[in-house]
């Protein structure tokens, strides 16, 4: 079938979702940048982005949220990877597998949060259990804004248990893309399990882990409440900023140019991961 | 900015310092029984009697009460059942983070049609919605409810330096201490469970807290969390009492000896202190034995381990005993749906017999002068006794929540908060970090074109931060 004969029917299908994207995402969007570029009287100024970039905290939630990304995704890949392989081996009961896995993306992220803070506070799980094992005779105190190392330790636990099944189902996804014959041959000329993941599936796999990759640090950029949750005021990111300027300080000019400049981020790691990840299609373009 | 925030502005002038002391000093000797002496015409009768008709009003539609306040999932429930279970109409109590409350009622606003009902929040939060003009004068519903008698400073704040009254008052609040039997065996030398009620100063404090942490560990505590009300400790305790102002001694002398004092004392607290929203569940786990807070994130502790904790007035420093009396309205949005049912909603959760279950049920102190009943609960009777304590201190010094800043009132905050911030927690030097707050504040002031509010003097045009 060729365009021609299809007419406007496709055009016509797009129509709903396009119109809903526009409503909903490009329109919002539009006007959180206006806003971004105006005062609080409605002209035109980069007043905002100078209170932003001036900000005792803007340079803390910066650095805080690209550590949390460097720290985390590698953690995150290397974990959905693991999980996605044993999906995807077909072991008895791997289903079972992939729902138990699949649980923590019906979590929302605060209730995430608050779950990992009942874990880690002074009072918590964590601490009972040392505590009755003998290995502590008085709680630890983890979440210690003195300790930043500790901070960003819960953190990641945290966002490595909410937010890996995300990354392996993208895999599992790619990893059933990949036709048997690759491996068998693979099997053919002895190679090793581990050689078969490096020369084969993950080269296979660069589709999937682009996406995955694209996706999971947009999300990364976003995340907010597992750190307000756990870390309360001992810790801030940039989407913390920008929620504590709309709803604290009630300034959504401050707030959508924290929203604009976590767009830009994303919009420069998605760039990042196209230009370093390239697929088959795209390299040989 | 419509002409209505200028009005406010431009006209504001809120002198009541001298008044003020009648304010929460009033409800709170009326709350432990006496009866107020300079209003006794109309309190005279005021007692717990039902000697109210009932108010007319179009029953059938359901009121959207909106409230910033009482948000924990019980104090909703007992507003739900409790408070409003004898409230003739029926009631949609909804209650709201200030950000989706702000945006629901400006949304509804912009679009011209309303749905909500009656809004119950802070003064802060009443403030920005006050300078666009989204709130209906309510002045003749205030005439109509003379038979109850306001206290006189909420009455003057709800009208935010204009004509119009603009929220009704709703409950009061304060904030106190409250600390573990098991740490007073650490108070310092010369004070015991009884002065601590009338004498203990920051000093103190600090040297009772050292103590603790030398058998016991970090167990003082302050809300310094993302809900927490830690700038309020520094607006209304802190700054007053060491400073005798806020504003306009922001960066003095004084002010370097309080940071240092909280810079020598904060050793002593419990680092997650960063994480508190409230201090009822770190005093009830056990991990803070020593805290500040307000009554109503104070409460679920002192109900729960009545004989276990015991309630008292904030420290006193070199010029007083700061405190701060806070204050909720009632206000009904330009376009509510059925004007009759909100005011007669209204007219319901001012009446005394309503404003005692509040105090009993949710232990916010009525805004209504009189007698309360003496059947309040251990829990409730505690705090009761640390606010009277603190209101009829001869020390007291009170101070009034930020006034006229309308949408500045998240920016004024974050100065204080980002001050503790830089001295306490990132450790930087307090002179420097204080002069270049006071920019900052200096320019939130400006922008806010407010002149001084109480305990600072007044002010010939903008308050000027010194």
């Amino acid at each position: 079938m060729t365009a021609r004969r299809l007419g406007w029917a496709p055009y016509a299908l797009l129509l709903p979702s396009l119109a809903f994207l526009a409503l909903f995402f490009a329109v919002p969007m539009v006007r959180a940048f206006g806003l971004a570029f105006q005062d609080a009287d409605g002209n035109w100024s980069l007043e905002s982005w100078r209170t932003m970039f001036s900000d005792t905290e803007f340079r803390e939630a910066l650095v805080t949220t690209l550590l949390l990304i460097v720290i985390i995704i590698p953690v995150q890949f290397a974990i959905a990877l693991a999980m996605a392989l044993v999906v995807n081996a077909r072991l008895k009961g791997a289903g079972f597998w992939l729902y138990i896995y699949a649980i923590p993306l019906g979590i929302s992220e605060l209730a995430a949060g608050i779950i990992w803070f009942a874990i880690f506070t002074q009072q918590g799980w964590l601490n009972s259990i040392l505590e009755g094992l003998g290995i502590l005779d008085r709680p630890f105190i983890f979440l210690n804004y003195q300790n930043r190392g500790w901070l960003i330790f819960t953190v990641v636990m945290a966002e490595a248990w909410r937010a890996t099944s995300i990354i392996m189902i993208i895999l599992v996804a790619g990893l059933q893309g990949i036709p048997r014959d690759y491996l068998e041959a693979a099997d053919v000329f002895g190679a090793t399990f581990f050689q078969k993941v490096r020369r084969v599936i993950l080269p296979m796999l660069r589709p999937s882990v682009q996406v995955a990759l694209i996706l999971r640090t947009i999300l990364a950029f976003q995340a907010f409440a597992v750190v307000l949750a756990l870390t309360g005021r001992g810790m801030t990111v940039l989407a913390s900023e920008a929620y504590r300027w709309y709803s604290d300080y009630r300034n959504p000019h401050v707030a959508a140019a924290y929203a604009g400049f976590i767009l830009l981020l994303s919009v420069l790691s998605t760039l990042l991961f196209l230009w370093l990840l390239p697929t088959r299609e795209e390299q040989f373009r | 900015m419509n002409r209505r925030n200028d009005a406010v502005l431009g006209t504001r002038r809120i002198s009541r310092r001298d008044t003020l002391r009648f304010g929460f000093g009033a409800a709170g000797i009326a709350a432990t029984g006496g009866l107020i002496a300079h209003r006794s015409a109309n309190a005279a009768g005021g007692g717990l009697g039902g000697r109210w008709a009932p108010w007319p009003h179009q029953g059938g539609e359901t009121i959207v009460f909106l409230s910033t306040q009482l948000r924990p999932v019980e104090e909703a429930e007992k507003m739900r059942n409790t408070i409003l279970a004898d409230f003739e109409g029926s009631v949609d109590f909804i209650p709201e983070d200030t950000g989706p409350f702000n945006d629901r009622i400006a949304a509804e606003a912009e679009a011209g049609e309303g749905t909500i009902g009656v809004i119950g929040a802070q003064h802060g939060d009443f403030a920005a919605l006050a300078a666009r003009g989204y709130l209906a004068d309510l002045t003749d519903l205030l005439q109509e409810l003379s038979d109850r008698t306001f206290v006189e400073d909420y009455v003057q704040l709800g009208k935010f330096g204009g004509e119009e009254q603009l929220y009704i008052p709703w409950m009061q609040a304060t904030y106190i201490m409250v600390a573990h039997r098991e740490a007073l065996q650490y108070l310092p030398e010369g004070l015991d469970e009884e002065s601590l009620r009338t004498s203990l100063t920051y000093e103190q404090l600090g040297e009772w807290v050292r103590n603790i942490n030398e058998a016991e560990g970090q167990k003082f505590g302050l809300p310094a969390g993302e809900d927490g009300l830690l700038h309020r400790f520094f607006q209304g305790y802190a700054y007053p009492s060491f400073t005798g102002g806020v504003n306009t001694t922001f960066k003095s002398e004084a002010a370097a000896q309080m940071w240092q004092w909280l810079k020598d004392t904060w050793q002593y607290a419990n680092p997650q202190s960063v994480t508190y929203g409230a201090m009822d569940e770190p005093l009830l786990s056990g991990e803070v034995w020593v805290a500040w807070d307000h009554v109503a994130r104070l409460i679920s502790a002192l109900r729960e381990r009545t004989d276990d904790l015991i309630a008292f007035p904030a420290p006193r420093g070199p010029q007083g005993l700061g405190f701060m009396p806070v204050v909720a309205g009632l206000a009904i949005p330009k376009n509510a749906p059925d004007m009759e049912a909100s005011r007669a909603l209204i007219e319901y959760l001012t009446r005394p017999e309503v404003q005692a279950t509040t105090l009993r049920e949710v232990a916010f102190f009525p805004v209504i002068e009189g007698e309360l009943p003496g059947d309040l609960p251990p829990g409730v009777q505690q705090e009761v006794d640390a606010v009277q304590a603190t209101t009829s201190d001869p020390q007291a010094l009170p101070s009034l929540l930020p006034v006229g800043l309308g949408e500045q009132d998240g920016a004024y905050n974050k100065v204080f908060r980002d001050t503790f911030q830089a001295i306490i927690l990132d450790g930087n030097d307090i002179q420097q970090t204080l002069e270049q707050q006071a920019q900052n504040l200096q320019s939130v002031l400006d922008a806010a074109g407010a002149s001084c509010w109480a305990p600072d003097p007044e002010s010939e045009g903008v308050c000027q931060v010194g």
